[in-house]
C-alpha cells in the first residue's frame, strides 16, 4: 500500500498542514504492576520511553516479536488504557487538553483488533454494532442505520442480505470487514490495524489488505499497521517501526530497513522470515532463546544478552537512537561513528 | 441463502436476511424440549392455582371442625384428608398455593434485580471499587444461608415482611457473585473495547453492550434459587419465622402436621410433596434454560 499523499483532498480538520506529523508520540511509558512469588509488587516495564511519529497518509508498520509491547502501544494510542507517562500530539494538539478533549479524539482515532469474533457484540446484528458509534456522538437513528449500511456496503457486504444478521452468522473475513466498517463509521483520520489480518487465511487476507488499500485512498485515511507478518508488513508499510522489549530499537522508510538493516535484532527479524524460494534459504542463524522478562530488563542496550556483536560497552550505557540516513534510525552502538564499540567503524562504512 | 444471480426484483426479496432474534431461538428450543414443556405446566399449575386459588377451593380452608380431625385420604368430601383442626386439606393445599409460591419467588425476583445491579457493577468498574462490594458481599456468604435467614429473620422478628427481607438478603450475594464472574468475563472482549474506543460511557457500554450479554446467565440462575427461596421460605414458617397460623402456607402447615406423623403420615407428607413438586419443577426448568441459551450454531 504505497502512500498517495498527493491524492489527498483538503480536509478541513486538517490543522497543521501536511508537514505536520498526523501523531506524534513522546516518551509514552506504560508499567503495569504485577505480584512476585513472594508477594512482592513488581513492574513489567510493556512500553518504556517510546517516541515516533505517524506521518499523515502513510502506513506505518509495527513489528517485534510478541512480549514486544505492540499491542500495549496500540492501546495507549487509542487512550484505552492510562499512560503513565509521556504525551500523545494529534495534529498540532495535544490530546486530552483544551483543544482536543479525549471525545473528539476518538472520533479521529479507530482501531481495528485481531480477534473478529470477540469485537462484535454477540447480541447485535452488524448493522446495529456498525451504527453505534454515531449514535454515541449523537447522529439520530436513522442517519446512524443509513451510515452503517453504506459502509456495508463500502467494505463489499450487501446490507441488504448481511445487514440483520448476529456476528455467528457470518464468516472470519466477513466478520473483520465489519469491524473495518465500524472503526470507519466514525470517519476517523488515523486507523490502528492490531494484527488486524491475522488471524484470516491467505487468501481472505489479501482480499482485506486490498480493501484497506482501497478505503486507504478514498477516505484519506492514515494507517499504524502492527503485525507479527513481515512479509505483510513489507507489502503495506511506508515506513516500519521494529520494537524490542518495550523500546523502538529501529525505524525507517521500509525499503531502507529491509534492504540495510542496522540493528542485529532487525537483522535477525528480518532472517527469520521464511523465503518462498528454497535457493534464497536464509543461513543467518536464528536468535536463541526468549526474549528476557520485560520485569528486569537487561542494562545498556536491553538486546545485548542475545546480539551476536554485543560487547561491554553495550552492557554498560543505552545507546542512542542514531540517524543513519534520511528518516532512518538505529539504537545501537555499531552505528555510531567513534563509539567505542569495534564494530562501530564497519557499519559506517557498510552504510556508506 | 439462494445464490440466485437471476436480476428479478421478486427474486431478489427473498434474499432479505432477517435473523430471528437470540430469545426467541431460545423459546423455540425449549419448546421442542419435553422435559421442560412439562415442568413448564406443572409450574403453569401451580401460578394458576397460586392466583385462581380461593375460586378453586371445595371447602373453606379455614374451617375448622373437632370432629372430623385427621381424616385419611380419600375420605368422602374430603378426598386428600383434614389436618389436626379437620380443615379440609384439600383447600388448604390449593390456597396455600399463594403463600409459598409469593414467599418462594418475591425474594429471587428482588434479589435478581439488586443482586444483578451490585454483581455488573462491580464487575464492569473492577478495581478498588470491585473489591469495596464484592467483599462486603462475601461477610454474608460467608454463613451457611439457612442459617443467615434465621439469624436475620429471628433477629427483625416474625412476619412475613422479615422474612422475605431475610430471604432477599441471602440470595443478594449469590446472584451479585454470578453477575460479577460473567460481566469480568464480558468486560475483556474487544466489543468492549471497541465501544470504549467510540466514546461511550461507562453507563451506556453497561446498557447496551454488557447488558444483553450478561443477563442470560444470571437469569438461569436465579430461576434455579426459586426453589432454594421455597424450601427455605417453608423452613422459616415451619421455625415460626415467617407466615403464621391459621394461614395456608406449605412450610407451616408441614409444622403443624408433624404431629400426626405417625397416626396419618400420608396426610402429613402431603405439603412437603408440593415443596417438593414445586421446588424440582422449578429446578428442573432452570436446568433445560440453561442448555437452550447455551447452545450457540
Amino acid at each position: 500500500m504505497p502512500s498517495s499523499s498527493d491524492s489527498r483532498a483538503a480536509d478541513p480538520r486538517d490543522l497543521g498542514g501536511p508537514i505536520q506529523p498526523l501523531l506524534k508520540v513522546r516518551g509514552l511509558v506504560k508499567h503495569f504492576s504485577v505480584r512476585g512469588g513472594a508477594g512482592k509488587r513488581r513492574v513489567v516495564r510493556a512500553v518504556d520511553g517510546i517516541d515516533f511519529e505517524v506521518r499523515k497518509g502513510e502506513t506505518l508498520g509495527v513489528v517485534g516479536e510478541s512480549g514486544c509491547g505492540k499491542s500495549t502501544t496500540a492501546r495507549l494510542l487509542m487512550q484505552l488504557i492510562k499512560l503513565d507517562a509521556g504525551e500523545l500530539i494529534f495534529d498540532a494538539a495535544t490530546v486530552g487538553g483544551q483543544q482536543l478533549p479525549l471525545r473528539e479524539f476518538r472520533r479521529q482515532v479507530q482501531m481495528v483488533f485481531q480477534d473478529s469474533y470477540s469485537s462484535l457484540n454477540p447480541r447485535m446484528t452488524i448493522e446495529q454494532s456498525v451504527a453505534f458509534g454515531p449514535r454515541v456522538h449523537g447522529v439520530g437513528r436513522r442517519e446512524s442505520m443509513a451510515r452503517a449500511r453504506s459502509l456495508l456496503d463500502r467494505v463489499g457486504l450487501d446490507p441488504q442480505r448481511f445487514g440483520g444478521r448476529y456476528p455467528h452468522e457470518l464468516s472470519g473475513g466477513q466478520r473483520q470487514r465489519v469491524n473495518i466498517a465500524r472503526a470507519l463509521a466514525l470517519e476517523p483520520r488515523l486507523v490502528i490495524l492490531d494484527e488486524a489480518v491475522s488471524a484470516l487465511d491467505k487468501s481472505v487476507e489479501a482480499q482485506v489488505l486490498n480493501l484497506l488499500d482501497d478505503l486507504k485512498r478514498s477516505m484519506a485515511l492514515t494507517y499504524v499497521f502492527i503485525s507479527h507478518d513481515l512479509h505483510v508488513v513489507r507489502y503495506v508499510s511506508d515506513r516500519i517501526l521494529v520494537m524490542y522489549l518495550g523500546e523502538v530499537i529501529e525505524i525507517g522508510p521500509a525499503e531502507a530497513l529491509f534492504e540495510r538493516s542496522a540493528h542485529p535484532y532487525t537483522v535477525a527479524l528480518l532472517g527469520s522470515m521464511p523465503s518462498l524460494d528454497p535457493d534464497q534459504r536464509t543461513e543467518a542463524p536464528p536468535l536463541v532463546g526468549d526474549p528476557p522478562s520485560p520485569i528486569d530488563p537487561p542494562s545498556g542496550c536491553r538486546f545485548h544478552t542475545r546480539c551476536p556483536y554485543a560487547e561491554p560497552l553495550c552492557a554498560e550505557q543505552k545507546p542512542p537512537f542514531a540517524e543513519l540516513d534520511e528518516g532512518h534510525r538505529a539504537a545501537c552502538w555499531m552505528v555510531v561513528p567513534g563509539s567505542q564499540h569495534s564494530q562501530a567503524a564497519k557499519a559506517q562504512c557498510v552504510d556508506a | 441463502m439462494t445464490t440466485s444471480p437471476v436480476v428479478d426484483p421478486a427474486q431478489v426479496a427473498p434474499l432479505v436476511h432477517r435473523s430471528s432474534g437470540y430469545w426467541r431461538t431460545v423459546g423455540g428450543r425449549l419448546a421442542r424440549d419435553r422435559l421442560a414443556l412439562v415442568v413448564g405446566l406443572i409450574i403453569v399449575a401451580l401460578l394458576a392455582m397460586a392466583l385462581f386459588g380461593p375460586w378453586l377451593t371445595p371447602h373453606d380452608p379455614y374451617a375448622t371442625s373437632m370432629i372430623r380431625r385427621l381424616r385419611p385420604i380419600g375420605t368422602e368430601g374430603h378426598p386428600l384428608g383434614t389436618d389436626e383442626l379437620g380443615r379440609d386439606l384439600l383447600s388448604r393445599l390449593i390456597l396455600g398455593a399463594r403463600l409459598s409460591l409469593f414467599m418462594g419467588i418475591t425474594p429471587v425476583v428482588l434479589a435478581f434485580f439488586i443482586g444483578s445491579a451490585l454483581g455488573i457493577v462491580a464487575g464492569y468498574a473492577g478495581g478498588w471499587l470491585n473489591a469495596v462490594i464484592m467483599r462486603t458481599i462475601d461477610v454474608f456468604y460467608a454463613f451457611p444461608s439457612v442459617l443467615l435467614a434465621i439469624a436475620i429473620s429471628g433477629a427483625l422478628g416474625a412476619g412475613i415482611g422479615n422474612a422475605l427481607l431475610s430471604l432477599t438478603l441471602v440470595f443478594i450475594p449469590e446472584v451479585a457473585r454470578v453477575a460479577e464472574s460473567v460481566t469480568t468475563q464480558v468486560r475483556g472482549r474487544d466489543y468492549i473495547e471497541a465501544a470504549r474506543a467510540s466514546g461511550a460511557s461507562a453507563l451506556l457500554i453497561i446498557r447496551t453492550q454488557v447488558f444483553g450479554n450478561v443477563i442470560g446467565p444470571i437469569f438461569v440462575y436465579s430461576t434455579g434459587l426459586i426453589s432454594v427461596s421455597m424450601i427455605l421460605a417453608s423452613g422459616l414458617s415451619f421455625l415460626g419465622l415467617g407466615v403464621r397460623p391459621p394461614e395456608p402456607e406449605w412450610g407451616l402447615m408441614l409444622n403443624t402436621l408433624r404431629t400426626a406423623i405417625y397416626s396419618q403420615p400420608l396426610i402429613a407428607a402431603l405439603p412437603g410433596v408440593m415443596i417438593f413438586i414445586t421446588s424440582i419443577s422449578f429446578n428442573v426448568f432452570a436446568d433445560r434454560l440453561r442448555a437452550a441459551m447455551a447452545v450457540r450454531s
